[in-house]
């Protein structure tokens, strides 16, 4: 009897992309063998997947089958002394940090969202605010459990010289299964946050902040008003943290706070909603600058409190675009594409900038690199939306920069190749009975 | 907190183990697989538990129970919580045609837990303390041709736990037989759409299990709504009820 069972539940968080899936739910590290074995000798090409918050593409796989690892979500070891946590693949950050905040330890890196998996972090080298000061979490992961499609159950780390443990991180699930993974985690003294936060008129304010910020604070990261024009354009809040060095360790927890249970019709974000957004959170941001101290959780996850948020951008769902662009070029590709973007009047609700600091990303295929990243997202107009998207790529390739497969949907494979010049050597390490929609994208047949 | 769960590999028992976990329990976990047990304790642990321990033993095997369970409270120092979460689905098709599939989804739906139940209750009133929690199913409420082998287990189960309620009542003690409806759990997953209002999570079961232990009454449906569907379905008469595809 088949473990896979159709179903059309499988939705990237974008919702752009819907298919039917063939999905296996273990629950048992000793169940996935046979899983792997099942799906392989099918002639199914497989892929893990986690909490579904990749954006697009990356985390579907309708032509072959799918293996959930939602429920092997256990925590199997933590070293108060060495600070090593090892956990299954499937345990969720929020779980995750459930068990280190009380006991004084914090996630090294964490993603704008606590609702992801150990695994799926890892898949995808996520970065966090502290980018400038600790890197991807890749450079935090000690050694993980892989397992193949061949049968073979390895053992990799940091030290392993054939490549296939710099391919895995980052490696968007391709290169095999992750059963496990081990970090180290970083010693806190409270569970609150020093934030403060420091209005900008215009872009050309924001690089200096940043500059400064980003040798004082562990934690930096821009909010910016992309549908204001001229003088404005770039306008933004500057937030930058540290962990207090006194207060409770026991975080209140967060409320949950509403939760989206329906698409909003499409009209309800429009021109006029978005701008009005955006000009009152730049008033507010304004007017509440200055030090304040703040739980961690609303200062790393103020989205999380919004169950299903990305249902506001109605049935026709939402395009993530995050780039990265090189320091020399930051400034005036960053200028180009909120130009772009406010000319098109698509506006993006959340738009986010900050500049990632020098510490070279461990995978091939990371994301991360010297930098300034802008991560925008646009409501699904269709034909228009891509379109602007496509000027951005201009924007983008011309600096010499890339995109972030975790957040993307649509990315040609010419544009892949170029801001993944690793992309080749990486594939060498793609296990064969692995694939995902995004993969076969990108690296088949010749770019478009 | 010193708690006993039998059949601790079940979803809904590891997601109640978590919230007893995070109270700073002691726990005693029993199921089969010595392997899975041992990852469950570990991440009970970590989650908070003071202790959580394991027993590697097959509970529809009834041989000594009296022993057993004896051995059980002694491991812990003593017990305030018994959660008997373990059962099977089963073959309903299989069941009806084969009586060695029948007989083996009672003794273990059945015939064992009711025997668990009884030795676990008869040891809370022995130390005059204690709460006994048993999962019951919806299906114990009225016979569907889909799943009546697996519903008559759970039925009888339930008036077992009703019987000892009123033996425990006024003596200080508990016991509730909770009764899911449809939970996405490893037991379900031949079920092809296990989303809408029917279909509850481990987690929420979990909560409402943990809440039973503490207080009201002796049948407590989970969720809540499910104890006035299936009062109507109880209701329904024949002729109506038998032109259900439920």
């Amino acid at each position: 009897m088949t473990r896979f069972l159709a179903t059309d539940d499988l939705v990237s968080w974008g919702r752009v992309l819907r298919a039917r899936h063939a999905v296996a739910r273990p629950h048992w590290r000793d169940e996935l063998p046979g899983l792997i074995r099942e799906g392989t000798e099918a002639g199914r090409k497989l892929l893990t997947v986690g909490l579904g918050r990749s954006y697009g593409d990356s985390g579907l796989n309708p032509d072959g089958a799918v293996i959930d690892m939602r429920g092997l979500d256990r925590a199997i070891a933590f070293d108060p002394e060495t600070r090593v946590l090892r956990a299954e693949a499937g345990i969720s950050l929020d779980a995750l940090l459930g068990i280190l905040v009380p006991r004084g330890f914090f996630l090294p890196v964490t993603p704008g969202t606590r609702f992801v998996t150990l695994g799926g972090a890892v898949a995808n080298d996520v970065h966090g605010k502290n980018h400038h000061r600790a890197g991807t979490i890749g450079r935090w992961v000690r050694r993980l459990g892989l397992m193949r499609s061949d049968g073979g159950t390895l053992e990799l780390g940091s030290d392993d010289n054939a490549g296939l443990f710099a391919a895995t991180i980052g490696g968007l699930g391709l290169t095999g299964l992750i059963a496990w993974v081990e970090i180290e985690v970083i010693p806190i003294a409270s569970a609150m946050m020093e934030v403060e936060t420091i209005p900008f008129a215009g872009l050309d304010d924001f690089f200096p902040i940043a500059d400064v910020s980003d040798g004082a604070f562990d934690y930096t990261v821009a909010w910016i008003d992309c549908l204001a024009k001229g003088d404005a354009l770039g306008r933004g809040i500057f937030s930058r943290a540290r962990h207090a060095t006194s207060g409770p360790l026991a975080a209140k927890k967060q409320r949950a706070g509403p939760s989206l249970p329906l698409d909003l019709p499409a009209f309800a974000l429009n021109g006029l909603t978005v701008r009005a957004f955006n000009a009152v959170y730049y008033r507010n941001g304004r007017r509440q600058a200055g030090r304040t101290p703040q739980p961690y959780e609303p200062f790393f996850y103020p989205l999380d409190r919004i169950g299903g948020w990305n249902r506001m951008y109605g049935k026709r769902g939402l395009y993530q675009y995050q780039s990265v662009v090189p320091p020399a070029v930051a400034r005036d590709a960053t200028k180009a594409m909120l130009e772009a973007i406010s000319a098109s009047g698509e506006g993006s609700f959340l738009a986010v900038l900050k500049t990632f600091g020098d510490a070279p990303s461990p995978g091939l295929l990371s994301f991360p690199r010297a930098g300034t990243t802008l991560a925008l997202d646009f409501a699904n107009r269709g034909a228009s939306t891509l379109a602007l998207m496509a000027r951005l790529d201009a924007i983008v390739r011309e600096a010499g920069g890339r995109l972030y497969p975790a957040k993307d949907g649509r990315i040609p494979a010419a544009m892949f190749r170029a801001g993944y010049p690793n992309w080749e050597d990486f594939a060498r390490h793609v296990d064969p009975g692995f694939s995902s929609s995004f993969w076969r994208r990108v690296s088949e047949g010749e770019p478009g | 907190m010193k708690v006993i769960i039998l059949g601790a590999t079940s979803a809904i028992a590891e997601a109640t183990a978590r919230l007893y976990a995070s109270e700073g329990a002691e726990l005693l976990l029993v199921a089969r697989q010595p392997e899975r047990l041992a990852t469950i304790a570990a991440d009970l642990k970590l989650h908070g538990a003071a202790r959580a321990e394991t027993a590697v033993r097959d509970l529809a095997d009834s041989d000594g129970i009296t022993e057993a369970f004896a051995g059980f409270i002694a491991t812990l120092g003593g017990v305030d919580h018994v959660l008997l979460a373990y059962g099977v689905l089963g073959d309903q098709k299989a069941a009806e045609h084969d009586p060695g599939e029948e007989q083996a989804s009672l003794r273990i739906n059945f015939t064992s837990a009711a025997a668990w139940t009884l030795v676990a209750a008869e040891m809370l009133e022995g130390q005059g303390h204690g709460t006994l929690v048993v999962l019951g199913s919806v299906a114990g409420d009225r016979g569907r041709r889909g799943n009546f082998v697996y519903g008559a287990a759970k039925a009888g189960l339930a008036a077992l736990v009703e019987g000892i309620a009123h033996r425990f009542a006024g003596k200080g003690l508990r016991a509730v037989i909770v009764k899911p409806g449809p939970v996405i759990t490893p037991m379900t997953d031949g079920f092809a759409n296990r989303k809408g209002l029917m279909w509850a999570t481990p987690g929420t079961v979990a909560a409402i299990v943990r809440r039973a232990a503490d207080r009201g009454g002796p049948i407590v449906y989970a969720p809540w709504f499910w104890r006035w569907l299936m009062l109507v379905i109880r209701l329904l008469p024949p002729a109506v009820f038998n032109r259900l595809d439920i």
